[in-house]
């Protein structure tokens, strides 16, 4: 068997109407045990009104390693922007 | 947060050490928006990115280049730090059971589970940096790695849990607050969380000094004799003077380190002298005296032959601490085991399930 007791990684939903943000991590043997982890650990002070853990080995991230070229595509899409338009004077609600 | 019937008024949150701290986390997003090139160029530009990235004061995050020595530093200071939370449940944990009122007993044990806690954020900082937690342990374990001295003193009465909680971990925040600005992601934002909570520690401890210094006579003789014990111990936490600290060039370069032994130790002395008026006990200190010229407090520097002694294993409870760490390690082997061996079932039945 791999590691007894795998690294998670644990989101917290603050309050209702945010997003979960990363809070840290914390090794557990199963999901159950995480979250129960994750519970003392990270939301003692009522942190959190919601938990995710997901398992570190299952996250894919980009990598440093790949410098400009993975963000690129995002550089010369300036119209994506609201900023990139030209609004004409005297138009409301736009 | 317990116990608000007691110190002045800038303590209170947006001032003092609460206020740096938040400072510390507005600036980190500051810095975060700062404009700077996004990517290094090629291989060749990697520590020249590196530093950029420092003198911006932004983030280095986990999986950015940096030089080994950088991450070797780092590693040996954040485990340090989190066996030291690790060992530090031990002093406070001996009056759990012995603490003077429910209340009491409560606070201690939350504060003794932030320890923990506390340990566990740091564990998981310093393995971001490609080492495992069972390797930390293991090099605890086997006397490899240190925890901070002051753990290796014994706490001998209740008063001694109230000046752990005033002046150790007091001496803590003022060592901590400035490595919530530290250049290693990981590590400033589980410092951030750490102060956070440290400060509900240092005034618990307060507070139960200064229940006992207002109390009956021999109440205030045992606040006293534990600020007597404690004063000096806590002072040397702030490591040796400044000459003959090995580490610290370096680490402030790498901004891991924001200010040198001496200026904290200042700092902490500065802070304690009108607190220990509000309390009514005496700093063990004859040449403790403002300095108008410098405006700060002249006070008597501790044995630091005694601090390395400590640290090299011969205080008065070093072997205590390390032997109770090992066997509750063993002794908690069992439950490890458990635990994986229901993970393993439960995972083994779910494939069945598939495969049905």
């Amino acid at each position: 068997m791999s590691d007894p007791s795998p690294l998670w990684e644990v989101f917290v939903r603050a309050r209702r109407g945010l997003s979960h943000t990363h809070v840290g991590s914390l090794h557990a043997p199963d999901a159950e045990l995480a979250l129960r982890n994750a519970r003392d650990l990270y939301t003692r002070r009522q942190e959190g009104v919601s938990i995710w853990v997901v398992p570190a080995g299952a996250i894919t991230a980009s990598s440093p390693d790949e410098k400009d070229a993975f963000f690129d595509p995002a550089a010369d899409k300036v119209y994506r922007h609201p900023t990139f338009y030209e609004v004409p004077d005297g138009v409301a609600h736009l | 947060m317990y116990g608000n019937d007691f110190g002045p008024p800038e303590e209170a949150p947006g001032g003092g050490l609460l206020g740096e701290v938040e400072a510390a986390e507005a600036a980190l997003r500051e810095a975060a928006a700062r404009q700077r090139r996004g990517a290094p160029a090629s291989d060749d530009d990697l520590a020249g990115y590196f530093a950029e990235v420092i003198e911006a004061d932004q983030k280095i995050e986990p999986r950015d280049w940096m030089p080994e020595k950088y991450r070797k530093t780092l590693i040996r200071q954040i485990a340090q730090h989190a066996h030291s939370e690790i060992i530090g449940m031990q002093p406070e944990g001996n009056w759990i059971s012995r603490a003077p009122s429910l209340k009491r007993k409560a606070i201690l044990l939350a504060k003794v589970q932030d320890e923990a806690g506390h340990g566990l954020y740091l564990y998981a900082a310093a393995e971001t940096l490609g080492v495992s937690r069972d390797e930390l342990v293991d090099l605890l374990l086997n006397g490899r790695q240190k925890y901070s001295s002051i753990f290796n003193y014994p706490t001998l009465t209740w008063a001694d849990v109230g000046a752990i909680g005033w002046l150790v971990d007091g001496a803590a925040i003022v060592n901590q607050v400035p490595l919530c600005r530290c250049s290693y992601g990981p590590y400033a934002r589980a410092m951030i969380r750490i102060c956070k909570e440290e400060s509900f520690h240092q005034r618990q401890g307060y507070e139960i000094l200064h229940s006992l210094s207002h109390g009956t006579p021999a109440q205030k003789a045992m606040a006293q004799d534990a600020v007597n014990r404690w004063w000096y111990p806590s002072l040397a936490m702030f490591g040796p003077p400044d000459g003959e600290s090995t580490h610290s060039a370096q680490s402030m370069a790498w901004k891991i380190k924001r200010f040198s032994n001496d200026e904290l130790r200042q700092r902490f002395v500065d802070m304690c002298v009108q607190q220990a008026e509000v309390l009514g006990l005496t700093i063990p200190d004859p040449d403790l005296r403002w300095n108008e010229e410098r405006q700060a407090y002249d006070f008597t520097q501790p044995d630091y032959d005694e601090l390395m002694r400590v640290i090299s294993g011969d205080g008065p409870c070093n072997r205590q601490r390390m032997a109770h760490r090992r066997r509750a390690h063993a002794e908690g082997a069992w439950v490890r085991e458990a635990a994986a061996a229901y993970a393993a079932k439960r995972a083994a039945e779910k494939k069945e399930k598939v495969a049905a």
